[in-house]
């Protein structure tokens, strides 16, 4: 995927590392050249850092079109392809309602905020940190047990 | 055709020099009239006020309140005829709104009561210059308009001020309509009662989607067994409240749907299925506890 954007700008997102999660915040709206380029980032660190589990924060999101939503979902394909599940968490009620008036389906899973999206990722992968100690568990499905 | 023209001018200027005699006559007729009013007032507001009564209006009130309302309106009518000025009769109308509307008196009442008032004016008048057909023209000339801007003014005053009371309720139960209650941690329930209309329907969204945030809510049961009824549009927003939830990572169950709303959805064809219906509120409750894994046990079995 060609970057569209100019390179020295800086992404307008941040990519840490938390076990073998990757955790992605977007911090403001992106134009879809960023958010292609966000893709491409992100697929490619889930290889390099061999990461199981991928949490997408928008919670700084407050509009979310359809070239966006088809992003994440595609975001979350690659991902499993590339061995990583993803769930997005911090979808604002405003947020929320919008996506579903436009009809924005993002078939996803989705958490409240990056706490629950870490224990739903825990459930998936089987620990609860993401490190790499932790066996994989029985899947537990959502909503996961409260601690 | 310049010949046509200027026939059409000079019969144009004939009509204004017509219309503005006509005019000086009208000034004159109007205290003509309201003198003839005043000096007849408690004949004709007696009359009114039995036509009243006959008409079986305002049964709400007793006929001595009639008739002191009576005598009201019709010095305020009279005012208005004499100063074309309605300001007074409007305050006068809202201020008897407001004293009349919490009885019941009907819109179709007030209206009655403004109309037969005009009816028995209008007739004192025909009474008057019955011999002189032209003159009785003239003064009803004058006198319709601002009887008509008269019963206008009192029907909508009267009008506004039950709509002002409307919204004033509406409000007040709005305040109370929609409460997000916490029943356990990351548990909440919403019981819905009375009727779901477009307005609650979006207040609901706003307090569940606000209520998962604050309460960081997992699980949230919506009752409607108090709701009589729900329409297809209704519905669907309940649907995309849920999709709205699910992406904010609460699921949503609903109970409580009654005979009634279960045969309408299935009838207009809404899929309701994605709420996860539950019989009654005690067991979405319980749905609910085992999706987060509370178990309630009773520590004694002396009720069992």
């Amino acid at each position: 995927m060609p970057d569209r954007d100019v390179p020295s700008e800086p992404l307008r997102v941040s990519i840490l590392t938390q076990g073998s999660y990757l955790i992605a915040s977007i911090h403001t709206a992106l134009d879809d050249g960023q958010l292609l380029r966000f893709q491409h980032d992100l697929i490619e660190r889930i290889g390099t850092q061999r990461s199981r589990g991928v949490i997408i924060d928008v919670a700084a999101l407050d509009v979310l079109d359809s070239f966006g939503s088809r992003t994440l979902r595609d975001i979350a394909r690659m991902s499993r392809l590339r061995g990583a599940e993803t769930v997005i968490v911090g979808i604002a009620p405003e947020l929320a309602m919008s996506m579903v008036r436009l009809g924005l389906d993002l078939d996803l899973p989705t958490a409240l905020d990056l706490e629950e999206g870490l224990a739903y990722l825990g459930s998936r992968t089987g620990s609860r940190t993401g490190s790499r100690t932790g066996a994989r568990a029985g899947g537990a499905a959502r909503p996961g047990r409260p601690r | 055709m310049t010949d046509q023209e200027d026939g059409a001018m000079t019969s144009t200027t004939q009509d204004q020099d017509a219309d503005a005699e006509r005019a000086r006559r009208e000034e004159l007729l109007l205290p003509e009239l309201v003198a003839h009013l005043r000096d007849n007032r408690t004949q004709l507001r007696r009359e009114w006020a039995n036509r009243i009564t006959d008409a079986n209006l305002l049964t709400a009130m007793t006929p001595q309140e009639v008739f002191s309302e009576a005598t009201s309106v019709y010095d305020n009518y009279v005012g208005v005829l004499e100063t074309g000025s309605v300001e007074a009769l409007q305050d006068y109308a809202r201020d008897l709104s407001e004293r009349i509307v919490p009885r019941g008196v009907e819109t179709d009442e007030v209206v009655g009561i403004v109309l037969l008032l005009r009816d028995v004016l209008a007739r004192s008048l025909f009474e008057k210059y019955h011999n002189d057909f032209g003159l009785l023209n003239r003064v009803l000339d004058a006198y319709e308009p601002a009887a008509n801007r008269i019963a206008n003014t009192v029907a909508v005053s009267f009008v506004q001020e039950r709509e002002r009371i409307i919204r004033q309720q509406a409000d007040a139960l709005r305040e109370l309509s929609t409460p997000v209650l916490q029943v356990r941690e990351r548990l909440l329930i919403l019981p819905i009662i009375g009727v779901l209309d477009d307005q609650r329907a979006d207040q609901l969204t706003e307090q569940l989607l606000g209520g998962i945030r604050r309460h960081r809510a997992k699980v949230v049961v919506i009752d409607i067994t108090g709701v009589p009824d729900l329409d297809a549009e209704v519905a669907n927003h309940l649907v995309q409240t849920v999709d709205a939830s699910r992406l904010m990572g609460a699921g949503v169950i609903i109970t409580g749907l009654s005979p009634e709303i279960a045969q309408t959805l299935v009838r207009i064809g809404v899929d309701l299925t994605k709420m996860n219906p539950v019989g009654d509120l005690q067991g979405g409750i319980e749905e609910a506890e085992r999706l987060l894994g509370f178990t309630v046990t009773r520590t004694s079995a002396d009720d069992a």
